[in-house]
């Protein structure tokens, strides 16, 4: 309270230096960490070094990475969403279950799905915005309902856990070259997820960055009142929030369903919890209104490269939850003082 | 205040007979309960009236009915003579009536110039993919700004790196820059420190002299008496009092402020 505005420029805020700059970054911690791991990994590891081990890692981040892009971005905007995990497993199934049912092109199935999926997306949203309870409590409702309802369903529907093989169904082909193809690049076999990853990635940034809705994701996530105030339509800006998150999980439901021609069921459960670490090891705060889609792909990274490097090791997979859980917890400590000094004292 | 001001000034002198926003025996009432109740006030160009009133007294009813956050539904609001209900802040807006609320002013971890241009960003290129212009945003802000002696080194540091006086500046200039007519300030100086609060009520002035309407609303009579032209007092919903400067002292504006009587009892029941 000591500096009066109006006799003498500000005093309280300090030209900041570019190594500062970058050091404040929310993505800064996470990249520090994620070259530790892949230098620690190199150096116990042999077979980490060479070109499958990357690629193995690229795609086990790139599964991860697309619906964490989505999942940080509703973050940013304030809120969660616990059933994104099993959504995947939803739209899988819901293309697959409907074009083995009718024998239609699978297109018909992957149109669908898209619709369950935006739908699932926009019934979180919705309830969210229009009762006001905490999209905790929201998505973990939906997170049970569709849990159920994927066995449940596969199960009157097939008799069994998983969906039936379609891929002699017509179309098939196609869909498999957009959702779930392989190339080859300097040597390193290379899944079409990650090429997505990196696409979505770059396009999340671009809209946060350079964009209106960007500002307005912030914008509600750091405050929907002062938000509000100004004339930013919280409401439509958080649905379409959790719509993208919907849209994600058709994406990476298609890849799955089209790489392994039939889905379980019971999968996708827990992987709700891995997007949202991945988000907050990249930098998003729990709270909203803080973290960039860069930092998260970073987290998804760290997932993969931990999640690789641990069996290229030949240690126990059962190590992984416990790296994990220590870089979630390293990062939310960095986080909090990252925060403490970007806001007020 | 840069090119746009000399239009709009001369937009407001045209058409300076009429109160910008008019209040008729208005009246809100949430279930059983009766907020306000038969108030009537104006706000002219080039004026500023105060809205005192203890805690309760239905000044926050009042500010969310003009600011279009809850529609009024008794009586009639006119805003630049037409008849209106205020159907969201968006609406209020788009009408010239800007509000400045003493919390939720901006959003704290967002740099300067984003709070500044939130709500009202400038956009280039073509629908559907259109970009925002971050140099042009981050050179207007800080232009105005510096207009108003805030001059920050990094328009890049989140807003809530400012004082709260600052803060509350940056707001009231994003409203005037945006070709706010009307100007709705919430207690904008009950969380300030003395110099804070003389920066913000100077800010005050300045947006009167550049023929705005301002409805300050206050619970500090003082304040209220260096910049007002106009007093309403509000109590229990009711308006109890309704001035012109030339009309009261600030004694006597303090003394109905205190709740006259009231005062007097209390006074004499402490005396040492």
């Amino acid at each position: 309270m000591t500096a009066t505005v109006t006799e003498r420029p500000d005093q309280q805020v300090q030209p900041v230096s570019t190594m500062h700059r970058i050091l404040a970054r929310p993505e800064f911690g996470s990249l520090v960490g994620a070259i530790g791991i892949y230098v620690f990994f190199f150096v116990i590891a042999e077979s980490f070094r060479s070109a499958e081990a990357l690629s193995l890692m690229l795609y086990t981040s790139s599964t991860i990475g697309i619906m964490a892009v989505g999942v940080a971005l509703l973050m940013i905007g304030g809120e969660f969403d616990l059933s994104a995990g099993v959504a995947v497993t939803t739209s899988a199934l819901s293309a697959s279950l409907l074009a083995y049912q009718f024998t239609t092109n699978v297109w018909v199935g992957v149109l669908f799905s898209l619709a369950v999926a935006l739908g699932i997306g926009f019934f979180n949203g919705y309830l969210v915005m229009r009762t006001g309870i905490p999209s905790f409590l929201v998505t973990l409702g939906s997170f049970l309902m569709l849990q159920g309802a994927n066995l449940a369903v596969t199960k009157l529907l097939t008799g069994q856990v998983a969906s039936q093989n379609i891929s002699d169904i017509e179309g098939f082909g196609t869909a498999q070259v957009i959702f779930a193809s392989e190339f080859t690049i300097f040597g390193i076999d290379v899944w079409i997820t990650v090429v997505y990853w990196f696409l979505f990635v770059a396009i999340a940034t671009w809209m946060l960055l350079r964009t209106k809705i960007g500002n307005w994701i912030y914008a509600v996530g750091g405050d929907a009142e002062s938000s509000r105030a100004v004339g930013v339509p919280v409401a439509r800006v958080k649905i379409g929030l959790f719509m993208t998150v919907g849209f994600l999980a058709w994406f990476s439901g298609m890849h799955i369903l089209f790489r392994f021609n039939s889905v379980q069921s019971g999968q996708g459960v827990g992987n709700e919890f891995i997007y949202i670490i991945a988000a907050v090891i990249g930098g998003c705060l729990l709270t909203g209104g803080y973290g960039t889609a860069v930092g998260a792909a970073i987290g998804a990274f760290i997932y993969g490269m931990t999640n690789q490097g641990i069996v290229f090791a030949n240690w126990n997979p059962d190590w992984v939850k416990f790296f994990l859980g220590i870089m979630l917890l390293s990062a939310t400590v960095s986080n909090l003082w990252v925060r403490n000094r970007a806001a007020r004292s | 205040m840069t090119t746009d001001s000399s239009t709009s000034t001369t937009a407001i002198e045209q058409d300076t007979a009429g109160p910008l926003v008019q209040l008729e025996d208005v009246g809100k009432t949430y279930g059983n309960i009766v907020a306000l109740r038969g108030i009537s006030l104006k706000v002219g160009p080039s004026e500023v009236t105060c809205v005192l009133g203890d805690n309760g007294a239905g000044k926050s009813t009042l500010i969310k009915i003009i600011s279009g956050r809850h529609p009024h539904d008794e009586g009639v609001l006119r805003v630049h003579g037409e008849e209106v209900k205020l159907s969201s802040p968006r609406d209020a807006l788009d009408r010239g009536i800007a509000t400045v609320y003493q919390d939720l002013a901006v959003v704290p971890l967002m740099p300067v110039w984003r709070n500044f241009f939130l709500g009202s960003e400038e956009e280039k290129w073509f629908k559907p993919v259109r970009a925002l212009e971050v140099q042009e945003m981050r050179k207007k802000s800080k232009d105005e700004l510096h207009k108003l002696g805030i001059d920050l080194p990094d328009i890049d540091a989140p807003i809530g790196k400012l004082s709260g006086g600052q803060r509350q500046c940056v707001a009231i200039a994003r409203a005037v820059f945006f070709g706010a007519r009307v100007l709705i300030l919430d207690e904008p100086t009950a969380a300030l420190g003395v110099k804070q609060s003389g920066v913000v009520l100077r800010y005050v002035a300045q947006a009167r002299e550049h023929g705005l309407g301002v409805v300050f609303i206050t619970h500090n009579p003082h304040h209220a008496y260096m910049v007002g032209d106009h007093f309403v007092l509000l109590n229990r919903g009711r308006m109890t009092l309704d001035q012109k400067y030339d009309d009261i002292s600030l004694d006597e504006l303090t003394r109905e402020m205190a709740g006259g009587d009231e005062l007097a009892t209390l006074t004499h029941e402490l005396k040492r």
